[in-house]
């Protein structure tokens, strides 16, 4: 098989079963890399780190890499579009079915509370995402010293941002992210690395 | 023109978030919901649960779906497409010329100080949807139980999402046929 559709078809695999987000393709991509011997696991926890330290969707850019390190752009590119082909084709069938029967009342029931259990989710992930910023679980486990594994500093900054997100209601998420790196690198000169 | 637009917005999107679907959502609330009204926060919280339990990446779901209410098939292909493309490009070039990228002193520094930004951020949002969805206790009763089991659990959003689905028409239904009785 062509190396080029071979990788569209062993993404549009991952992108069919994998529900949940960007880290739910991590197991396919550990199999991908087994069986293809396209990547090492080092190379794959490497795509990893790169990705989470890159703007975009996670999958999409551990996609954008595997596809890169096996062949070059096009490989990128098909990639990708093989990661989210299946999605596509699913979410715009959900779509095309809401928008005929956005008028029905069982749809509208089905929201209510499908609305509480999203807001819930949400909340979770997010309660997930302070705790992974906030809270070094390793360093616990490590020390046991629950100080040392709190993130101080991010904490601090985390608290202005979000006064700073309440008073300014109407300055970009962009703003702050961006005031957020200046933050990081401004604090790592100043204690010296 | 409208196609583009499109693009360009999703191109946007992806092109500043950080992290995975959820820490997209302060910036797609104020890029479709505040700025554009495109959608209601309501119907984004929509597309979030439905986002959850199909397949694929959360985020990109979201963009395909929001582009698809919006212009059918093609403008759903084109949301998809925008919101992918910088981390086609940013990736490709990262990976062509840069081989310890995540060693880089300025990379790590900088996202010491975003993380804890995109911390604040999804909070944000997080309380306005909240805000939104929760009104009445059932919606509060129902909110606590998937924060709660979703939290000690590793069951699948899925489950939660489509079980919700079921009671919101078993009390709304039900509701409407105890006061028509």
């Amino acid at each position: 098989m062509p190396l080029l559709l071979e990788l569209f078809l062993r993404f549009f695999y991952v992108g069919l079963f994998s529900v949940g987000g960007g880290l739910a393709t991590l197991p396919f991509l550990k199999e991908m890399g087994e069986t293809t011997g396209w990547f090492t696991a080092a190379q794959l926890s490497d795509m990893v780190a790169v990705s989470e330290s890159t703007p975009g969707p996670l999958g999409i850019n551990m996609a954008t890499y595997v596809g890169f390190q096996t062949a070059g752009v096009p490989g990128a590119i098909l990639a990708v579009l093989g990661e989210v082909a299946p999605a596509l084709v699913v979410i715009v069938a959900v779509s095309h079915v809401l928008m005929k029967f956005r008028d029905s009342k069982y749809v509208a029931y089905a929201f209510y509370g499908l609305r509480a259990a999203s807001a819930g989710l949400i909340a979770m992930s997010c309660l997930s995402v302070a705790q992974l910023t906030l809270f070094n679980k390793g360093v616990f486990a490590e020390t046991g010293n629950p100080v040392m594994a709190f993130n101080f500093w991010g904490f601090v900054l985390a608290v202005v941002l979000f006064v700073g997100l309440r008073k300014f209601p109407k300055l970009h998420p962009i703003a702050f992210v961006a005031f957020g790196a200046a933050a990081g690198i401004g604090f790592h000169y100043l204690i010296g690395g | 023109m409208d196609y583009l637009r499109l693009f360009l917005v999703f191109a946007k999107i992806g092109g500043f978030t950080f992290g995975g679907g959820l820490a997209m959502l302060p910036i797609l609330q104020r890029e479709i919901a505040e700025k554009r009204a495109w959608v209601t926060q309501e119907q984004l919280m929509d597309y979030y649960a439905i986002g959850q339990c199909t397949p694929g990446i959360i985020a990109v779901n979201v963009a395909t779906f929001v582009g698809h209410q919006r212009k059918g098939i093609f403008g759903g292909v084109i949301a998809t497409l925008g919101v992918v493309t910088p981390s086609v490009i940013i990736i490709s070039l990262i990976a062509a010329f840069i081989s310890n990228f995540q060693d880089v002193l300025l990379v790590r520094w900088a996202f010491d100080g975003i993380r804890p930004a995109v911390v604040a951020l999804v909070i944000n949002a997080a309380l306005k949807i909240v805000k939104k969805s929760l009104v009445d206790a059932w919606t509060v009763a129902m909110f606590a139980v998937v924060l709660v089991l979703s939290t000690l659990t590793n069951v699948s959003p899925a489950v939660f999402v489509l079980a919700a689905g079921v009671c919101g028409i078993l009390l709304k239904g039900g509701n409407r046929h105890a006061a028509a009785a």
